[in-house]
């Protein structure tokens, strides 16, 4: 690996941006040195289910060429065109297979784009592949991908976080600059914490979920994954917007998010610290490393005040019931009847009704069914009232402790997940202490309000990191950008550079290492 | 499979009260399908008008077709309903294959139309007003073909085919309160409310309203009660009757079986039952309870339709005339009597007369051949009067060589035998057959003095003023031409002969 590769793989989104626009690099260049990382790389973290060398490519000679004609092709050229980025695997593309992390989907390729690759080809950014993800986005650890767990870049022995360990992952092994997630109660924010990345779940209805596999209907948002605040912002421009095709989506516009990352002050903003979302259940050193940040805020002029948001121990609760409940009915359609794998009974008659069972279980990981049985069972008739209809009841109750605790303050901030990453294979048979892993991202989704996990620093007892969480009310997006920035920024100063400076490096071939075959490859 | 006791309809109706309900599936007419962009024809090459959506591919979401929601609204209006400020769609969970999501996206407790009724006029003029609980917005299912096996059933099929063109086509479906009171006149009344559902959205221009295309369909449930007993008797649902004359054919058969069940003292199962036109009577589908377990819960890819009052007075002023209205303003403009124009109706010719007066054709004229020719001859084949294949352009054409004396009227109803037959137009029938009236006046001065000649008395009365008897006369002439002469013309002939004045 030469020096100058090395040293593009770890600029920022905005930076290669300005360096592809003054022509100091070129995006086959900065294309090429991400499709070398993962190749140098990925062997360890399994943070790709599918590289797409070839597109890609081909996608940065078009840029190149927009810009060695000059004139108009220069000049229509989007800003972000030819910054590289990696797709989560939920999201489906055409030329590339979509699996969704599932057997069920092995070797589908989709006849269609999803509205935020469409929006991406049209912004010329080259996609580097499809990252890993837990089974239909279901995990917080990425361990329950049907191809292989990812490793998290700062310890391969732990877990990347889920469901969008692969994207999160990517993004902190230097393999892409950008990602997109989806985040159904904490899938990009959650991974971002435990990776030292950045992740934004914007507010629901500001990315059209056309093309998203579908989890949960209402929970379910697209958003994006970076190493910076900015970066972040500038790429939930890219897919932001209305969509025709998803009638959940919004008309506001979104297109103030990276100015508000630039414009670095907190000063006279109001800053509410959730009281259910931190101290008992939260390790010591996230508590620590949040507590630090808020002291940064206050002295960088905001003003720090306590709120509560009672219903907020009934979210995780009412998240299992309204999650599993859609999740159920948007995964019914895969039975093997159209598209996908297809399994035949061991005996006994051979009817569609055993056809769709025999391709369900073993298309289907332990997860799946299991959200499927409790969903199912919580929309049955003489239950519906008791469990869907309970649960909606407290979607309502948290939306007004939100709608309350944000009239005395323009964001709300927690830690995102109440522990730092965790070892692979620990929470592995233990779903309750896996699904409380979510406890601080949930409320977000349940609220479909914004959220936005930045570096929080790392944890003293285990050096591995920890994220800040700051929350907004439905379409305030830019005030997340606006205070993560500041925040950001001050950190760093603090660091003196990225926390992922601080990561370990990873043995290359370059370095004359052997690659470390755990994980698996693809 | 067996055969069903049934009783006879007579004795049914002296032990039992039928209680009725129906479930009338319109397809509307739009021109996408109700949740995708993709084209909502019928007949063409299976599998071609379906886009992602249409066959559940990972990743899709639905979008309402703003038209299908217009067509719903203006149907529950034309039913008297009343429309919903908000409702939302909700899905009803089940695994079938026709069904590419495995859930069908319906309305379930928030119909948008609800608590209307319909006004039904029996053959007799007798009104009976039908409530409609409510009119729901869904989508259509694919079309399964069973292959082998027996009788197109999808249980002992080798496999079967699925055409996902009409998945996604929108729906909308009228569902009855109980109807009570009927009595005898249920399978009539069954008959007049589908056809009543038909007219109307046909009338709104909302759906094609072809029953043999399937664009409405019928569910028919049928319960019997002992005469005086208040509780409900226990109901089958006989599924996709769908013709005019099968709906009365299954609700008297299903109450003939019922009788025979209850009066065996067997409890009625609570099931499906399948119509087979060929045998007019039903077989056990499946077996339906109120415990069916579809899991519906509010559709979280779709927002809440809110039909503004504004919006919904806008559709209300768009509401063509009411089908009842129309009949009393045709019925003045044609000036028939109440008998006639009933007997039209009843006849199912309304539109084919209009038709054939919009043609061209008189009033008089086109009642005279629809009712006088066309519905004796679609009775005989077995089909609807409007489906025997006469336009109301060969009508005109007939009528106008009669009245231009080309042919008359005995021929005029062979040159309809042979356009029924298919050989051809009017007029080149009449060239093939050899059909003219014999208009030379001299072959018929012949013919008259002979039957003058052989009837001396008749024209000796005729002479006196006794102009009826001239028919014996004209009589004889036309038996003597084979029925080629012009009668009007022999009549003015024998006349002059006679020195007669008329």
């Amino acid at each position: 690996m030469t020096e100058l590769k090395n040293e593009l793989i770890r600029h920022s989104a905005a930076d290669l941006a300005a360096k592809l626009a003054a022509r100091e690099v070129s995006a086959v260049e900065v294309t090429q040195a991400h499709l070398d990382r993962i190749a140098d790389v990925d062997g360890q973290i399994n943070a790709f289910l599918h590289v797409n060398t070839e597109e890609a490519l081909a996608v940065a000679a078009e840029v190149d060429a927009a810009r060695a004609a000059g004139g108009a092709a220069a000049e229509e050229l989007h800003a972000l065109a030819g910054v590289p980025i990696a797709v989560k695997d939920l999201i489906v593309t055409i030329g590339q297979p979509t699996t969704a992390g599932s057997k069920i989907l092995e070797g589908w390729h989709s006849p269609y784009d999803a509205t935020v690759i469409k929006k991406l080809r049209a912004a010329k950014m080259p996609i580097l592949g499809k990252t890993n993800l837990d089974e239909f986005a279901m995990g917080s650890s990425t361990e329950h991908s049907a191809y292989g767990p990812t490793r998290n870049p700062w310890d391969l022995d732990r877990i990347p976080g889920g469901s969008g360990g692969g994207s999160a992952a990517a993004v902190a092994a230097f393999e892409a600059p950008l990602a997109l997630g989806t985040d159904t109660g904490g899938s990009i924010r959650q991974p971002g914490a435990v990776t030292g990345t950045v992740g934004v779940k914007p507010t629901y209805g500001a990315v059209s979920r056309y093309g998203a596999i579908a989890m949960a209907s209402s929970l379910d948002q697209i958003g994006p994954v970076s190493r910076t605040v900015l970066d972040s912002a500038l790429l939930q421009e890219v897919i932001g917007g209305h969509d025709p095709f998803d009638s959940t989506s919004l008309t506001d516009p979104f297109d103030n998010l990276a100015a508000a990352a630039r414009v670095g002050n907190v000063a006279g903003m109001k800053i509410g610290i959730i009281k259910e979302l931190h101290g008992e259940g939260y390790q010591a050193g996230v508590e620590n490393r949040f507590n630090e940040s808020l002291q940064l805020l206050k002295d960088a002029g905001a003003e720090i005040v306590e709120v509560s948001c009672p219903n907020l121990k009934y979210a995780l609760g009412a998240y299992y019931l309204i999650m599993p409940s859609e999740a159920s009915s948007n995964l019914a359609k895969f039975d093997g009847v159209r598209y996908g794998l297809r399994a035949l009974p061991q005996d006994g008659p051979m009817t569609i009704e055993r056809v769709m069972g025999a391709t369900r279980a073993a298309g289907f990981g332990d997860e799946v069914k299991r959200r499927i049985i409790l969903g199912t069972y919580a929309l049955s008739a003489g239950y519906y009232d008791a469990y869907y209809g309970s649960a909606q009841k407290v979607r309502t109750l948290i939306q007004r402790d939100f709608d309350a605790a944000f009239s005395n303050a323009d964001v709300l901030i927690s830690p995102t997940a109440p522990t730092t990453a965790f070892k692979l294979g620990e929470k592995a048979n233990d779903p309750l202490a896996m699904y409380l892993n979510d406890v601080a991202t949930i409320p977000a989704n349940m609220a479909g309000i914004p959220g936005l996990s930045l570096p929080g620093g790392l944890a003293d007892e285990d050096g591995l990191p920890v994220g800040v969480q700051l929350l907004a009310p439905a379409r305030q997006d830019a005030r997340l950008y606006r205070v993560g920035a500041v925040l950001e920024s001050i950190l760093e100063e603090k660091w003196g550079g990225p926390l992922l400076a601080q990561a370990p490096e990873l043995k290359t071939p370059a370095l004359g290492a052997a690659s470390n075959s755990a994980g698996g490859s693809n | 499979m067996s055969v069903d006791a049934t009783l006879s309809f007579e004795e049914a109706m002296e032990k039992y009260d039928p209680v009725l309900g129906f479930e009338v599936h319109v397809e509307l007419n739009t021109k996408t399908k109700m949740f995708s962009s993709a084209p909502n024809v019928f007949g063409d090459e299976p599998n071609t008008n379906v886009n992602e959506v249409d066959l559940g591919m990972p990743g899709v979401l639905p979008v309402v077709n703003k038209t299908a929601v217009e067509s719903s609204i203006k149907i529950g209006l034309a039913l008297n309903c009343k429309i919903a400020e908000y409702c939302r769609f909700a899905r009803k969970n089940y695994f079938y294959p026709d069904t590419p999501k495995n859930f069908q996206t319906s309305q379930y407790d928030e119909p948008i139309a609800y608590d209307g009724y319909l006004d039904i006029e029996l053959e007799d003029g007798t009104v009976f007003r039908v409530e409609i609980e409510r009119a729901h917005m869904e989508e259509d299912a694919g079309k399964l073909t069973h292959m082998g096996g027996s009788a197109g059933r999808i249980q002992g099929a080798d496999y079967s085919l699925v055409d996902y063109n009409r998945s996604g086509v929108p729906l909308v479906e009228i569902v009855t309160k109980p109807i009570q009171g009927a009595g005898s006149r249920a399978p009539e009344l069954a008959k007049a409310y589908v056809a009543a559902v038909r007219e109307i959205v046909k009338n709104l221009g909302v759906s094609d309203a072809k029953m043999e295309r399937g664009n409405v369909r019928c569910d028919a449930n049928v319960s019997l009660r002992p005469h005086g007993q208040e509780r409900f008797g226990i109901r089958s649902e006989t599924k996709n009757v769908n013709s005019l004359r099968a709906v009365e054919h299954a609700v008297r058969y299903e109450i003939q079986r019922h009788a025979a069940v209850l009066d065996s003292g067997q409890p009625v199962i609570q099931e499906t039952r399948h119509w087979h036109e060929d045998t007019r009577s039903t077989t056990s589908g499946r077996a339906k309870s109120d415990a069916d377990d579809y899991r519906y819960f509010p559709e979280p890819d779709l927002v809440p339709v809110v039909a503004s009052r504004e919006w919904v007075e806008e559709l209300r002023a768009t509401l063509p005339e009411p089908p009842a209205e129309r009949r009393k303003r045709l019925k003045e403009a044609w000036g028939y009597s109440d008998l006639e124009f009933r007997d039209v109706v009843n006849a199912g010719v309304m539109d084919s007369i209009e038709e054939t007066i919009a043609a061209g054709a008189s009033a008089d004229v086109a009642r005279k051949w629809w009712m006088g020719e066309i519905v004796g001859r679609a009775k005989v084949a077995d089909v609807d009067p409007s489906a025997l294949g006469v336009t109301p352009q060969v009508i005109v054409e007939l009528n106008k060589l009669v009245e231009d004396g080309k042919i008359n009227n005995k021929m005029a109803t062979q040159v309809l035998d042979g356009v029924l037959a298919g050989e051809g137009t009017p007029a080149e029938i009449v060239e093939k057959r050899g059909l003219a009236v014999v208009s030379d006046d001299g072959p018929l001065l012949e013919a008259i003095d002979a039957a003058l000649a052989a009837q001396p008395d008749v024209a000796e009365k005729i002479r006196s003023g006794k102009l009826q008897a001239i028919g014996a006369i004209v009589g004889g002439v036309m038996k003597a031409t084979r029925g080629q002469a012009d009668a009007g013309r022999v009549k003015e002939l024998i006349l002059e002969k006679l020195g007669v004045q008329a």
